[in-house]
């Protein structure tokens, strides 16, 4: 009973920071994202149609008028919230909470009723409308802890999903909780700018513990009450979206 | 009367069970006593003269087929294979061939879900409704509205089969658990849908059927002196009904049972189906008034839809002395009441999402102006119009301006259902993820095949069973007599 002592003794509580004020809109999380997770790619046309797929979006809000212009980035994905709209509506249990507080999808059971992205505020759940395809290339560097999706399931963010399993594996084998720093998403890892943070929130010496306590944290679309596991870092000279 | 004398006036109209038809001699009450003529409110044939004439001309839609129908049933398979065809490359390709994107999930399939089980809901309500408060004139639209429900039903049933975006899969939300015991998820409406579903279907499939009873019977009988194929599945569907008084007195309670069962069922059903959109918190669709609002417009579509129907099988199988003039009157008269409410309805809508000006609904209902004003006129207008037209009774007496009323109302309805689910889907939380919509042809052709394949039942169903609910119409006439009050003579009748 190893492995069950050890989940009840590392209580784990998965949340990320997103710092806007460090954010310039760069992109490189996009494809960092669309690589580790093997997202498929639908080509020009499709995209144009809005039947991209990217678990991870730069959203651009551009106020004022010309000259005087600003462009306000926002990178948006799934927020893993608290009191997920998406999970209560599913018929099948495709979507759901597990206890490290992250809201997983299983590729498995979904029948592709697409009811949780109709309940997502944050329009963060991506369907399979084809067969997933990638150019020859990128074909070839698929990545093999990620399963792939079959046409007609739902798919989103997973916070990296094999990379927190491998990290807790890790630490299991050593005994010891997973250090905080030690997983980092794809996104995470990629940003020059290092505007995302991800980490234990029930840790209070951890990195995004700190952040999420600084003050500077929202929630997006807080009048929902979802309780995003993501927060936002407002603050400083930049402008609130 | 008393209930024994109404039990022996039952036994004789289902034709004793041998083969013969015996003579009524009570259905002479169909004649004006000062006259001696049939009365003018039983139309200008004299089918009511005695129980084997009416027998036959209320049969003779089922009995009788003219090449025209096999043209008519072949052009509808053409339309169903061609939907069917769209279908299966869907399946097999992918949802992408549907006008379908990020983030409009749901489209003209769930609109035109959420129509026929709309559509669905009148017969059987209206049915219940009419055969609780004793209604008269509900007598020969009952079984035609009944069939309405249960093939309507079917179509709509076959929705979220097309709309899912692994078919193969949708046996994962049958109410059972998987192997490792996992059920399905009861907290969500689609969950509710799926049940509430199964269940209104089984509900309305056994009440038309008990419905049948009798007239299968004689339906059999006609069969079986006409030595026709039909007597087959009769004989076997019949039940070996021989109209006693043992069984018109279990089938009296059976039907009144059923009648308050249907009653407690549908407007459940369609709250459910509301719930699929009031229940989620997208701006648009998170509204308490939806429960109501798509039970009335249920109720709403499928009384058009009768009378649509109808029309129809009048013109088409020469039943203007069965459905006659003061039928589609009194249905009228019913649109009317409904129509009213709707609008206001409309009204409490519009108008408090007006008032309060909250920013994520306004837009919808500014973007749905700007976007389909066209749309907004049919669904709005129409249902103001029909209130308006349906005032005069000239109009109401008119079969094709009741034609043309109950196809407008109809079509404002499927309107409704559509911009229920597509402006909501595209003016979102989200502002980035704005977007627009319009159906692909593959699901034109799946949703003309719909209603292909509902006209096909329809269709079918009449050739295989009696259209008319004859022992209703036959205990109507029966239990109405005159009564000399002085010097006048009144039409009087005992009820049930």
């Amino acid at each position: 009973m190893k492995s069950f002592n050890y989940k009840r003794q590392n209580n784990y509580s998965w949340g990320m920071t997103i710092d806007l004020d460090r954010c310039n809109g760069c992109g490189a999380c996009v494809v960092a994202c669309q690589a580790e997770n093997n997202v498929a790619s639908v080509g020009a046309e499709q995209s144009g149609k809005e039947r991209n797929m990217h678990w991870l979006r730069i959203e651009r809000y551009i106020e004022g008028t010309y000259p005087d212009v600003k462009v306000r980035f926002l990178p948006m994905m799934c927020q893993h919230c608290e009191r997920a709209p998406c999970e209560s509506v599913c018929p099948v249990y495709a979507t759901y909470h597990n206890p490290e507080g992250l809201n997983v999808q299983v590729y498995n059971r979904c029948i592709g009723t697409r009811f949780c992205g109709n309940n997502c505020p944050y329009s963060v759940r991506f369907f399979n409308w084809w067969d997933p395809a990638w150019d020859a290339d990128q074909a070839n560097q698929l990545n093999p802890d990620v399963s792939l999706r079959e046409r007609g399931i739902m798919e989103k963010c997973s916070m990296c999903m094999q990379r927190i399993r491998r990290a807790k594996d890790h630490a299991k084998d050593e005994g010891r909780p997973v250090a905080d720093g030690e997983i980092q998403p794809a996104c995470a890892q990629t940003c020059p700018t290092r505007a995302i943070t991800f980490g234990d929130r029930n840790d209070p010496d951890s990195k995004v513990h700190e952040l999420m306590h600084s003050g500077r944290a929202i929630n997006l679309f807080e009048e929902k009450g979802t309780h995003p596991a993501v927060k936002y870092l407002k603050g400083g000279a930049a402008h609130v979206i | 009367m008393s209930s024994d004398h109404l039990a022996r006036a039952h036994g004789a109209v289902a034709g004793g069970g041998h083969g013969e038809v015996m003579a009524m001699p009570e259905l002479e009450s169909y004649r004006d006593p000062e006259a001696g003529k049939p009365r003018a409110d039983y139309g200008d044939a004299d089918i009511y003269r005695d129980e084997k004439s009416f027998n036959e001309h209320t049969l003779r839609p089922m009995f009788t087929t003219t090449p025209a129908y096999f043209i008519f049933v072949g052009a509808l398979a053409l339309v169903m294979a061609n939907g069917f065809a769209w279908f299966t490359v869907q399946m097999f390709v992918g949802m992408g061939v549907t006008g379908l994107h990020e983030p409009v999930f749901w489209g003209s399939y769930i609109a035109t879900f959420v129509f026929w089980v709309g559509m669905s809901h009148s017969g059987t309500i209206v049915s219940s409704i009419l055969r609780l408060s004793q209604a008269n004139w509900r007598r020969p639209i009952l079984r035609a509205a009944e069939a309405m429900t249960a093939f309507s039903l079917l179509v709509a049933g076959l929705f979220p089969l097309i709309h899912v975006g692994r078919q193969w899969r949708v046996y994962y939300m049958f109410p059972f658990p998987n192997q490792r015991m996992l059920w399905p998820n009861f907290k969500s409406p689609l969950m509710w849908d799926f049940c509430a579903i199964g269940i209104y279907l089984t509900g309305s499939m056994t009440f038309l059927y008990i419905g049948l009873l009798p007239d299968l019977a004689a339906a059999r009988d006609k069969a079986i002196a006409d030595g026709n194929w039909r007597q087959h599945y009769l004989k076997a569907l019949a039940l070996g009904w021989r109209g006693s008084h043992r069984e018109w007195a279990v089938y009296n309670k059976c039907s009144l049972f059923l009648a308050v069962v249907i009653l407690c069922i549908a407007p459940s059903v369609h709250t459910i189906v509301s719930w699929d959109f009031a229940m989620t918190m997208t701006p648009g669709w998170h509204t308490t008034i939806f429960g109501p609002y798509f039970v009335l417009g249920a109720i709403y579509s499928g009384v058009a839809a009768v009378i649509t129907l109808m029309i129809l099988l009048r013109w088409i199988f020469k039943l203007d002395d069965v459905i006659r003039e003061m039928h589609i009157d009194c249905l009228g008269k019913l649109l009317i009441v409904i129509a009213i409410l709707w609008t206001y309805f409309y009204f409490t809508e519009f108008n408090v999402t007006w008032y309060s000006h909250k920013p994520e609904e306004w837009e919808i209902w500014e973007w749905q102006g700007r976007r389909f004003p066209h749309l907004l006129w049919l669904m709005v207008g129409g249902s103001v119009l029909t209130i308006f037209l349906l005032a005069w009774k000239d109009i109401r007496r008119s079969m094709k301006a009741m034609f043309a009323i109950s196809l407008l109302v109809n079509a404002g309805m499927y309107t409704e259902r559509y911009l229920i689910v597509v402006p909501v889907l595209t003016r979102r939380d989200n502002a980035f993820m704005w977007t627009d919509y319009f159906p692909s042809f593959t699901e034109l052709s799946v949703i003309a095949a719909s209603f292909a394949y509902f006209v096909f039942l329809y269709a079918v169903f009449i050739k295989l069973f009696p259209i008319v609910t004859m022992a209703d119409v036959k205990e109507g006439v029966l239990i109405s007599g005159d009564m000399r009050l002085g010097r006048h003579v009144a039409r009087v009748q005992v009820k049930e």
